[in-house]
Formats: C-alpha cells, structure tokens, sequence
C-alpha cells in the first residue's frame, strides 16, 4: 500500500500522483509505439478505431461525467467534424490545417446549439439534443451538393509532413498523437479552475452559481470543447471509414457513444479510454464468437444494439461506477490484502433531486 | 374548392397522426408528473403493444375488440413489471441515469422483437381498415376517425379515472407530493408501478390505432421523438397539452410535407421541438414553477 505524503500544495494538483504513475504510463506509451512491429496490419486498425472513439469519448466524458449536462446528439458533432474535413481535404487544403479546422468548426456548432440550451436542465436538454441530432443527420442525407446523399463521399488520402497517411498503421498513429493531445487538454483543463468550475456545476448548479461561476460561460465551454474534440474525431473517424455515408450518423451512434461514457464510468478519463475499448471490441468480440454460440444466437440481426442496450442497463443497475470502478475496486483489494472491507465501497443513500417548486 | 378540401384533408390526417403522437406523449407526461423520470422506450413499448395485438388478432384470430383489450392489458402488466423490476432500482441516481437506461431498454425490446416477430413489417385487419365515411361532401377514412374518437374516447376516461376513482385520486397525490401521500397511507410505490402500466397500457391503444394506418415493424418506436415535441408543447405536464401538442405536430408535419421541399416534413416536428424549447420551454400549457436548491 502506497502512502502519498503531501508536502507541498502543488502535488494536490499534478499531473502525475506519484512515480509509479509515471513508470506505468511511460511503459504504456512505449507499448503504443511499437505495437505496430508486435501486432498485425488488422489489429493495428481496430485500435486505431479504439483510439478515434476515445478521442470522442474523452469529450463526452468532459461534457457528462464532469459537467453533468447529457447530450443525445454527440453523433451529429462526429458527422460535421467528418464532413467539414473531408469537404475541405477535397477542395486541397492539407490535413494538418483541415484537423484543426474540422475541430474549431465543430466547437462553433456545439457553442451555438450550446448557448440557447443553457437554460434547461437535464431532461430538456437530452431531448434538445436528440432533436438537434435527427435535424442535422437529415441534413447530411437532403444536402447532396455538399454530402453527396446516399451515393457517400469519398474520403482524400491525407497527407502529414509530405507522407501520405494510406496504411491502418499511418491512421493508428494520427489518432494516438491526437488522443494524447486530447487527454493532456483534458487533464491540465480538469485541473485549472475551468474544469473545477464544471464539476461544481455537476454537483449544484445552484450552489456553483452562489460561489461565483457564470453558469451560462462554463456551460457554453464545455459544450464547444466536448463537440470540439467530437468533432477531431470525427476528422479522424472519416478516413478511418474511408467513404462517408449520411445515414451512419444516427442516434444509434449518440447512444455508443453515452455507452463508452457510461460503460467507462462517469467522471474519469481513464473510463472514456476503457469504456472506447469496450464499445469498439465488442463488435469484433461477436464477429468472433458468431459461429460458436448455440441456437444461432450470433445470427440474429440487432444483437449488436441489443447488447450495447443490455451493456448499458447492467452498469446502470449494478455498477455505477463503470470499468473505471471496478478496476478501482479491484486495485483497492489487492491493496489491502487481506483486510477488505465490504463497506468500503458501498454505495451511499441517495435520494432524487427534484426540480420542481413544492 | 378544391384546395379548401385538399386542407381539409390535410388538416384531418394530420390530427389523426397527431393523435398518435399525442398518446404517446401523455404516456412520457404520466410518468414524468408522478416520478420525474421520462421513459425514452414509450416508443418501443407501443411497438410492442402493436405486435402483441398483431398475434392476438392474426395469429390466436381473437376479434378485434377482445384481441385489442387483452393486448393492452398485456402492456400494461409489461409496463407494471418495468417499473417494479428495473426502474424502481435507480431512484436518487442523476436523471440522465434514467434516460440511458431506458435508452437501453428500448434497444433491449427492439431486439426482442426482431427476435420474435422478425424485422418484416406486419399489419391485422381492423374494422376501419380501407372504410370511408362521407360528412357534408367531405371523404374521410374511417381509420383517421377511429384515431380521433378513439383519443378522444381515452381522454374522457382518464379524467373520469383521475377525478372520480380512489386509485385515481391516490395518483393525482402521489404525483403532488409523495412524501404526503405516502403519510396518509397510499402505498406510493405501487401507485407509481400502476401509472408505468397506464402508460404502458396507453402506449399499446397507441399500437393497436396506428395499425390501419401505418405497419407495426420493428423501428416504429422512432415516432417517440416526435412524440417528444407533442410533450414539450404541451408543457411536459399537461394530459390534455400533450393531446394537444401532438395534433399541432401533426398538422404542421402533414402542411410542410405539402409545401415545403423534400426532407422538411421528417424533421419539421424536430424544428418545433427546438423552437418551442427555445422560445417558451415551458410549454404552452404548463403553470410557472420556480426552482428549488
């Protein structure tokens, strides 16, 4: 068991906790740097594909785990940072200023689908959201001269620095050096008074208010930067399907998205990462086993949708906390080996905030 | 006179679809008075309602009237398990707890009724099925008229339900204050149970209404968020507002899929949504209310 002694008020908010932090880390991003000499061109590409939706995740996970505020139309953010880079690689402007700009403009969209929505709470707003969601996916369908409809989009070939990124290989690097941009962003904001100012608004958005925070500026930010970051994503996500079709942007895709923020677990980076993990490998996990169930239970059509919305009841029942949880939990018990304590993590009495006037 | 009858028509078809949305509607606003949680599978409990009376009527050939009151009967038990079973457990979780779990649910169903009833779209002979009524030179269908009277009918009975019955009164109790009711002894867990399962049983006459008009297929449940619309015009609070509501999406859905470009009629009901939230997010029918710490 590792004691942390606390001499200097700096240490309450670095970056790394401790050394083990830093060694552990360290030893996970050499392990990503050569994983592509370790692993086959397939996997390469499915943690590529991990990687994009982590990307999305870790903005979500500011937006719903930090902030409090849900939204059902994260999927709409994906689809304009991916249409905004693809439009704008086909046009000749290089990748490295097409990213950049896909993410700013996505941040713009979620500033100003932000700013009017400030007003209501959790309710209205995933209903807002969710309608916001279906005009833009439509949008993306009827707006053929810029999406091209149903005949899709073509996704250019990008190029960084003059080296053309073609292989799964080239794509899994881009998205880690995005993702890690991401979650530095994330970590240094969480640790500032701007992510301070929205997890007291998570808490009490009336009691955030009375210490002093502008509630309609915070929630404004933290919606362009979680649809900022979506929208990087969604850059990525378009070369990663290499062909853009409008109809792939639908709620469906909203709600794996939630998933990876709940699966994970509320209010921690690390759970956008595994709750990614989760929701990506899932799909491969049931391509895999497809053959071997009995009855023919990997055939049926929706089973995938079906587990997602199973995987999602199960967490909300029984572990709120999500994978994060439970890898906390896990790691607390080895610690105290062998003194566990069931009360250790017993859930707290709760009782439901109303928000109406009685 | 020929337009004067085109609107006309418009007008009626919209009401009738909008009806639709509006049952759906009153089942999210039954739920959300009494518990404050909003049930995002409304839509795909209806459609399970639609399918169970879809066996009942073409499979066990029931008629259609005891095949429709059994139907609903079995949603509603459907609705009351729901809450006794699943949603009861997250109570004091944060609110969005609630939207994702049912958000899960209704994937949940979906599958379940691809499993058993396939993915093709189904549909039951009804008694209006393919009837027209002639008033004063107007041609309706009798299917947009059952879905009208048939509301309206609902309507009726809910408010006699809520106003006059012991059990309806204990709801109308436990919605204002459940810490009181619960004092004056109206076992309010049981009461909440019992609004799941009206609002289940409401969704399934939605279902079993639609039928002649549109099949029942796996992903009729999408007509929730349409339904959302019905509810925030009528102020997420209001049994008659959201009726309401749901025949103002109705018509301004039937008049943009008339003169507006392509594409306008499926997110028209999205576009007032939007509007309404951002203009007046109380609704048109709902009293003011402040908020508490």
């Amino acid at each position: 068991m590792r004691y942390l002694f606390r001499t200097q008020y700096r240490q309450d908010i670095a970056l790394w906790r401790h050394n083990g932090d830093r060694f552990w880390y360290g030893l996970l991003a050499v392990l990503i740097l050569i994983a592509p000499q370790l692993l086959g061109e397939f996997y390469i590409g499915e943690l590529g594909g991990v990687f994009i939706f982590a990307i999305a995740g870790v903005g979500l996970m500011l937006l719903v785990g930090y902030t409090g505020l849900i939204s059902l139309g994260h999927a709409a953010f994906l689809g304009i940072g991916a249409y905004v880079n693809a439009v704008l690689l086909s046009h000749g402007v290089p990748f490295l200023l097409t990213l950049p700009a896909a993410g700013l403009f996505t941040a713009v969209c979620g500033a100003a689908i932000g700013r009017p929505t400030l007003r209501m709470s959790g309710l209205y707003l995933a209903i807002a959201t969710l309608a916001f969601g279906s005009i833009v996916g439509t949008v993306f369908q009827k707006w053929t001269a810029v999406t091209g409809g149903f005949d899709g989009f073509a996704v250019p070939t990008p190029y960084v620095f003059g080296i053309a990124v073609e292989s799964a290989t080239g794509l899994y690097y881009v998205a880690g050096a995005v993702l890690a941009f991401v979650l530095w962003l994330s970590a240094n904001l969480l640790r500032a008074p701007t992510g301070r100012a929205m997890v007291a608004i998570r808490d009490s958005e009336v009691s955030a208010q009375s210490m002093g925070i502008y509630l309609a500026r915070y929630k404004t930010l933290a919606f362009a930067i979680s649809a900022g970051m979506t929208g990087l994503a969604g850059a990525l996500f378009a070369h990663y399907v290499r062909f853009l079709a409008p109809d792939s942007f639908d709620v469906l895709l909203s709600v794996q998205l939630l998933t990876i923020v709940f699966v994970g677990g509320l209010g921690s980076l690390r759970g956008a990462i595994l709750g990614a993990v989760f929701v990506r490998l899932l799909p491969q996990f049931i391509a895999i086993v497809r053959d071997d169930l009995p009855f023919g239970i990997g055939r049926l059509p929706g089973l995938e949708p079906a587990l997602f919305g199973l995987a999602l009841v199960l967490v909300i029942l029984f572990q709120p906390a999500g994978l994060n949880g439970m890898w906390l939990k896990t790691k607390a018990w080895f610690q105290a080996f062998p003194f566990k304590r069931q009360a250790n993590f017993r859930r707290q009495k709760s009782y439901a905030k109303s928000e109406r006037l009685k | 006179m020929h337009d004067a009858a085109r609107i006309l028509q418009l007008i009626v078809n919209g009401a009738a679809s909008g009806c639709i949305y509006g049952l759906i509607a009153l089942g999210f606003v039954l739920i959300y008075k009494a518990t404050e949680m909003v049930n995002f599978a409304q839509g795909d409990v209806m459609m399970l309602g639609g399918f169970a009376a879809f066996t009942l009527i073409a499979h066990f050939h029931l008629p259609y009237w005891v095949g429709g009151i059994l139907a609903i009967v079995i949603t509603a038990a459907l609705g009351y398990a729901l809450d006794a079973l699943i949603i009861r457990r997250v109570i004091g979780q944060p609110q969005f707890a609630v939207v994702m779990l049912t958000l899960g649910l209704g994937f949940i169903f979906r599958a379940g009724a691809g499993i058993a009833w396939g993915y093709d779209s189904v549909g039951f002979e009804t008694p209006f099925t393919n009837k027209t009524i002639d008033i004063g030179g107007l041609i309706l269908g009798e299917d947009s008229v059952s879905i009208i009277a048939g509301t309206v009918l609902l309507c009726g009975v809910l408010y006699l339900f809520f106003s006059r019955t012991r059990v309806g009164v204990a709801m109308q109790a436990a919605s204002q204050n459940q810490l009181a009711a619960y004092y004056m002894g109206i076992p309010v867990r049981t009461i909440f149970s019992l609004i799941w399962a009206i609002s289940a049983g409401v969704a399934c006459l939605a279902g079993i209404l639609l039928s002649p008009i549109s099949m029942i297929d796996v992903n009729m449940g999408s007509l929730g968020i349409k339904a959302f619309a019905a509810a925030v015009i009528g102020g997420f609070g209001s049994i008659p507002g959201s009726v309401i509501g749901g025949v103002i999406v109705g018509i301004v859905e039937q008049f943009a899929g008339y003169k507006l470009p392509a594409g306008f009629q499926e997110v028209s009901s999205n576009i007032v949504l939007l509007l309404m939230l951002f203009v007046r997010p109380q609704g048109l029918f709902a009293e003011r209310m402040g908020k508490r710490v």
